[in-house]
């Protein structure tokens, strides 16, 4: 086959029946203001470690929602407490990830 | 004086002579087992300094002053001083009074451990006893003395309230059986020796009592049946005291030491951790104090119900109550004991297992030149993740500089790394410990010569864990006052009256509490709350919690604006960018940073 350098992008669907929710679900249980997040995305701006690691609040509920990996994003959260600050919605947001950590 | 009984011993002492050397056997046991968890290098310094003139001196001072005379109640509270330092005190006395009486009338039963302590239900009175007559008093007082202070414990139990506690800790069933056997030792005392008077001899109490009793019950029969009582009494106290909150009776002999002899906490449940929890003695001046306490539901998160259940080993429980705390230091301000709650569970905090733990190894490396021009030193500003958050400190702690005609530097004023204290709050210290390294290769690199630091909470941070060579960290506040004393700032005064909220890092954690106020009295009025300085109360947005939630967070700020407010002063000033932004949320009134009000008032010349 011809190489042109590019190719057709991998489809973004998600099979949301192939999802395994059961982090999501434990986490939700533990920290149960997880559940009101409503995606503004304060947390995101005025994260310490987006820069570095594209770490948002709001990008690892939704990636947990779609059984998708978090690693990456938390390998730099500095645990600074200004998401939960800025956050509108009251999530509480350090122990969501400190949970997240603790059952990964 | 004579001996009465021949053989020197009676059944009735048998109970307490089993209590006794249960207590004695377990304390030894213990002390043998903390001992042996201590590290090598602990358990040198604590042998040093047991052994150095001057910590023998403290020790035995403290000793007295604390578990004797309880020093530090009576400052906070006299009736309550006055209770315990009664019955410590008293007891205390009885003890010693009832050796002297025996090495005095008769000596050769001082081998006898129960002589001194039955002493009046084995000797009688003879015509040369009378010399002993000023001891028989002073044996009558401390009684009373005792007495008087069980009397008041009873009414503390029923209401709290009239010794100034709103609220106590709730006493498990083992404490209850304690507390009573406690409660019945003294008055059980009381009548033995009363029944025994009219043989053994007595004083104003005794004496009296003796003759009334006399008149309807007929003391002989009553006799025995009162000091087995007393006896079983004592035996059944010391039973349940090493599974009770008595066993701070011995476990602070031996904190007080420990603790001298500089010893820390380093692991969550052995060793001088173990020490601290069995001291607290649960008497609750904790719940009143923790800031949590507004509401009801957190009532028992404070710290005497950690040391509660780390005593019962509830693993549960104690990851509850140790991510809830705000880790304002508070309960350990009010602690007569000196249980450093936030320590404690810091450690319990630190033992938590995680599935995944972050890595800092791709932070970029220091960006900041050195730019120093070599006549002034250079001062290298950091704001730290709060004061982004609230960029108006920032702005004003430049301008400041700026007027000032400082050579600065703002390391993150495009953002930075945090300082670590949170990671390290949470118990992740491994985690902190990689950005206080890159923090410190950045500051190192910078060629500053002060590192000016406007968030308490990066300030305790850079105090007590980097190493910065000779680069001095210093709080915007004293940097402030310096510039006004060397007269690099001129300032108006301003009409407005402000109250100043002590952020809970800035004076419980690094004891500042005079600079601010000297800096606000300079350009505006000053009141003061309530509950200030040491007292002062946590504004509930702290980064101690980990696991508090925002509807609980709220009723902690509104009950901490309710105690500033209560000072009438038209705003609230703060020297701490998270509480400024926690304020602000609720607060009826302007609440403005230090740098702020400072930065408005400057002349401009």
């Amino acid at each position: 086959m011809t190489d042109f350098g590019f190719s057709i992008s991998k489809s973004a669907t998600i099979d949301m029946d192939a999802v395994d929710m059961e982090l999501y679900e434990r986490v939700c249980r533990q920290v149960p203001s997880a559940r009101i997040c409503m995606s503004c995305g304060s947390c995101s701006a005025s994260c310490v470690a987006a820069p570095y690691s594209g770490m948002s609040v709001r990008k690892v509920i939704l990636a947990l929602q779609r059984g998708k990996d978090v690693r990456t994003m938390l390998s730099n959260c500095m645990l600074c407490g200004k998401c939960s600050m800025a956050c509108p919605r009251g999530v509480n947001t350090r122990n969501l990830i400190l949970t997240v950590c603790r059952n990964l | 004086m004579i001996d009465r009984i021949p053989s020197g011993f009676h059944p009735f002492v048998i109970p307490f002579l089993l209590g006794m050397a249960f207590v004695l056997g377990y304390c030894a046991f213990g002390l043998f087992r903390i001992i042996k968890q201590l590290s090598w290098k602990e358990r040198r310094k604590l042998a040093v300094s047991l052994i150095t003139p001057e910590t023998v001196v403290k020790n035995i001072r403290d000793i007295f002053c604390d578990c004797l005379f309880h020093v530090k109640l009576w400052k906070r509270n006299k009736l309550l001083g006055y209770m315990h330092s009664s019955i410590a005190f008293g007891w205390f006395m009885l003890i010693v009074l009832g050796h002297l009486e025996v090495i005095l009338f008769v000596p050769k039963r001082i081998n006898l451990f129960y002589y001194p302590i039955f002493f009046n239900y084995f000797v009688a009175e003879d015509e040369i006893t009378l010399r002993g007559s000023l001891l028989f008093f002073l044996m009558d007082f401390f009684l009373l003395v005792v007495l008087s202070g069980i009397v008041l414990a009873m009414i503390k139990r029923v209401s709290s309230r009239l010794f100034g506690m709103r609220r106590t800790a709730r006493p498990s069933f083992l404490n209850l059986v304690g507390l009573y056997a406690l409660w019945a030792i003294f008055p059980l005392r009381l009548l033995a020796e009363s029944f025994t008077a009219h043989i053994s001899g007595g004083s104003f109490l005794t004496i009296p009592a003796n003759w009334v009793f006399r008149q309807f019950l007929g003391n002989e029969l009553n006799m025995l049946p009162t000091w087995w009582a007393y006896s079983i009494a004592l035996g059944v106290f010391m039973c349940v005291l090493p599974f009770t909150r008595y066993m701070h009776i011995p476990a602070e002999m031996l904190l007080i030491p420990m603790r001298n002899a500089g010893l820390k906490m380093v692991d969550a449940r052995k060793g001088f951790t173990r020490v601290q929890v069995l001291s607290c003695p649960n008497c609750g001046v904790c719940v009143d104090a923790c800031p949590m306490s507004a509401n009801r539901a957190n009532l028992k998160d404070c710290t005497v119900y950690l040391t509660r259940q780390v005593r019962r080993g509830n693993e549960r429980r104690i990851e509850q109550i140790s991510d809830k705390c705000l880790m304002c230091g508070k309960c350990k301000e009010v602690c007569q004991v000196g249980v450093d709650g936030a320590q404690l569970r810091l450690m319990q905090r630190a033992r938590r297992q995680y599935g995944f733990s972050p890595d800092f190894s791709n932070l970029p490396q220091s960006q900041i030149i050195s730019s120093s021009s070599q006549k002034n030193e250079k001062v290298l500003y950091f704001g730290g993740c709060m004061t982004q958050l609230t960029p108006a400190i920032g702005k004003s702690v430049e301008s400041i500089l700026r007027k000032s005609g400082v050579d600065y530097e703002w390391m993150d004023r495009e953002g930075g790394i945090c300082c670590g204290r949170p990671l390290y709050t949470a118990g992740r210290t491994r985690e902190a410990e990689q950005l206080v390294q890159k923090n410190q290769e950045i500051i190192k690199n910078s060629g500053a010569k002060v590192l000016l630091v406007s968030c308490p909470i990066c300030y305790k941070m850079f105090l007590e864990h980097y190493d910065l060579n000779d680069i001095r960290v210093v709080h915007y506040v004293p940097f402030m006052l310096d510039f006004i004393a060397s007269g690099k700032i001129q300032l108006i005064q301003s009409e407005v009256s402000y109250v100043f909220h002590d952020p809970c890092e800035l004076g419980r954690g690094c004891g500042m509490y005079d600079e601010p106020r000297q800096l606000l009295k300079r350009v505006a009025q000053i009141r003061e709350a309530e509950k200030n300085r040491e007292m002062s109360v946590c504004c509930g947005g702290s980064l101690g919690s980990l696991s508090l939630d925002f509807a609980q967070r709220e009723k902690i700020t509104r009950a901490s604006l309710d105690n500033l407010c209560g000072s009438g002063a038209d705003a609230i000033a703060t020297a701490c960018p998270l509480c400024k932004t926690t304020f602000s949320r609720y607060s009826d009134r302007p609440v403005r940073d230090l740098a702020e009000i400072v930065d408005e008032l400057i002349i401009d010349n």
